[in-house]
């Protein structure tokens, strides 16, 4: 069975010149499974991973003819209902650490918040499960690090405590928004190798948003490639280099290569 | 470093070290870094010397004031400043140096109980406004904007009228008279913190509101809101005064400052010092409280304060 089905979802933003659609009929489904969402900046790809999680803040709505989670319709539910889904079914890795990790807590009481806010547990179990969470997001010392603020750590530290919060109370579906566009190349892999090997272990569904291309091919079993708010393409990881859709051609003409022997590297015209 | 004159630092540089060697060197090292800050600015320095002093007289009055604050000695009534009574005597032969060290008490407590009461009030109000918006914010926003409309004193005077002369009394007026100010600060720094991405990360955690304002709003403004209080001192300390002048705060025999100045406003042509030293204390100890509210702004917030 699918956990997350998602047809003809829409959000929208009203201007003053009328509703914009920055979501416009997205379909899909996910399985246990690794999906890539890639597109432009303004592709819509966050917002789709927001609407999800019901965090598009008025005045935005969100539409779609089906949403369902796991058997749950989530445009159905309450907010308060929506907050028992939110970080213990659903949880969202965000694009960078330096601004979504709380500057006055420190590291091991922002994890174990993720716990409490779902459920009790005492002091000393919840201590040793956010020690051993730390440890899972290779963390070395992870004592030490616990008691350190978020300020005192590096970018690619950063996000593996910001993944060790979003995955402490064990959710089913992980969705990353850009987890790692804002950290270095050679901190992306760790992070990512970090993501792949909890998704495997515990058999969770990943929405792994990014605008890289390469990356996503790489690292996702399927891909939805997004432009406008729609999806223009979804094929499965390893087909990529045959897509057809002239938008996602163009998108891959546009990835420099190391052996490049073109003069000049084809850029995506904007027209809208 | 291979140079072997690095043996001899001096103190200085083992505290000010770049690359400190152990962890005790660095928390040393950043507390004289804040010491450094602190001395950068004289104004600070005394404001606090002014509050430790204020601390320590009040905790040993007994011992320093020398004389019964309220044991009345009418032969020496209205003595001028000298040799026994180095403050001078008032109306009823008691030791204005007593009365103003006892006073210290009595001051500090109406200080810190305002603080504790109307301090948290404020920033619960201005937190939970700030945070929800719509109409929460413009109901409270709009019960806070009646507070501020009516100057200090003569909304606390109403209380105090309202609820009967006494200190307690006289401190739950002024705090209800000053809780509004600690709500627009609380409510300003709420709405930028609000939508903040560690926030939404929060709310994706499935944290609900209450948890979210208290455990992730309210650390963030209390050191905004520590500065604003210790400036606010000082004017709570002459609005006590002004209500223990105007008879409905602390009543006699109490050493309350105002109240000691208001009962010597009958003699100031002839025997000045009756009114004149409790004024002197209330000066004092306001000062103190305003240079060391300016220092910890500049500590706590640097971008308020000019760097030098």
């Amino acid at each position: 069975m699918s956990l997350l089905e998602v047809e003809d979802l829409r959000v929208s933003f009203p201007t003053p010149r009328g509703p914009v659609e920055v979501v416009s009929g997205v379909s899909f489904t996910l399985g246990r499974e690794r999906l890539g969402i890639v597109g432009e900046s303004g592709s819509g790809k966050s917002m789709t991973g927001r609407a999800i999680l019901g965090l598009i803040r008025p005045p935005g709505r969100v539409v779609a003819r089906r949403l369902v989670f796991d058997g749950i319709d989530l445009l159905a539910q309450s907010e308060t209902a929506m907050r028992k889904i939110r970080g213990a079914r659903i949880s969202m890795v965000m694009q960078d650490p330096k601004f979504s990790l709380n500057p006055v807590m420190t590291i091991g009481d922002q994890i174990a918040e993720a716990v409490k806010a779902h459920r009790r547990m005492p002091r000393a179990a919840l201590r040793q499960r956010v020690l051993d969470m730390l440890v899972s997001v290779r963390i070395d010392e992870p004592a030490r690090v616990a008691k350190l603020y978020p300020h005192e750590v590096s970018g690619g530290m950063g996000q593996r405590v910001m993944i060790a919060m979003m995955l402490i109370p064990e959710p089913d579906l992980l969705i990353a928004d850009e987890p790692t566009s804002a950290l270095d190349v050679s901190v992306q892999r760790q992070v990512l190798e970090i993501i792949d090997d909890l998704v495997k272990r515990t058999g969770m569904g990943l929405i792994f948003i990014s605008h890289d291309l390469d990356l996503v091919a790489g690292y996702c079993d399927r891909i939805l490639v997004m432009r406008n708010g729609e999806v223009v393409e979804e094929c499965a990881a390893r087909d990529l280099a045959q897509a057809r859709h002239p938008y996602t051609r163009g998108l891959l003409a546009a990835v420099p290569r190391i052996d490049e022997s073109r003069a000049e590297l084809p850029v995506l015209e904007r027209l809208a | 470093m291979t140079d072997t004159t690095v043996t001899t630092i001096s103190t200085r540089d083992w505290l000010l070290a770049d690359s400190p060697a152990s962890r005790a060197q660095a928390r040393l090292g950043s507390a004289y870094r804040a010491y450094l800050t602190l001395r950068r600015n004289p104004l600070t320095v005394i404001g606090a010397l002014i509050i430790l002093i204020l601390l320590l007289l009040a905790a040993l009055a007994p011992f320093i004031a020398g004389a019964d604050p309220i044991a009345q000695d009418l032969p020496n009534r209205l003595k001028p400043p000298g040799a026994g009574h180095w403050m001078g005597t008032d109306e009823l032969g008691r030791d204005i140096w007593a009365r103003v060290i006892f006073g210290t008490r009595i001051t500090l407590e109406i200080v810190v109980l305002v603080a504790i009461i109307a301090a948290p009030v404020g920033l619960l109000v201005g937190a939970v406004a700030g945070y929800f918006g719509g109409w929460a914010d413009r109901l409270l926003m709009g019960v806070t904007d009646i507070f501020l409309a009516m100057p200090k004193l003569i909304l606390a005077l109403a209380f105090t009228a309202a609820l009967g002369p006494g200190i307690e009394h006289a401190i739950i007026a002024i705090a209800i008279a000053s809780w509004p100010g600690y709500a627009r600060i609380a409510r300003a720094e709420t709405l930028t913190i609000r939508r903040s991405e560690f926030v939404s990360a929060v709310q994706l955690q499935g944290a609900s509101n209450t948890r979210i304002i208290v455990s992730h709003i309210l650390p963030l403004l209390t050191s905004s809101l520590i500065v604003r209080v210790t400036l606010d001192m000082a004017g709570i300390i002459l609005t006590a005064a002004g209500l223990g002048f105007l008879g409905v705060g602390a009543q006699p025999p109490q050493p309350e400052w105002g109240a000691m100045i208001s009962a010597g406003r009958s003699f100031i042509l002839n025997q000045w010092w009756v009114a004149t030293m409790p004024g002197f204390a209330i000066v004092i100890v306001s000062l103190g409280f305003c240079f060391l509210g300016d220092g910890l702004r500049d500590v706590l917030d640097p971008r308020s304060g000019e760097r030098r």
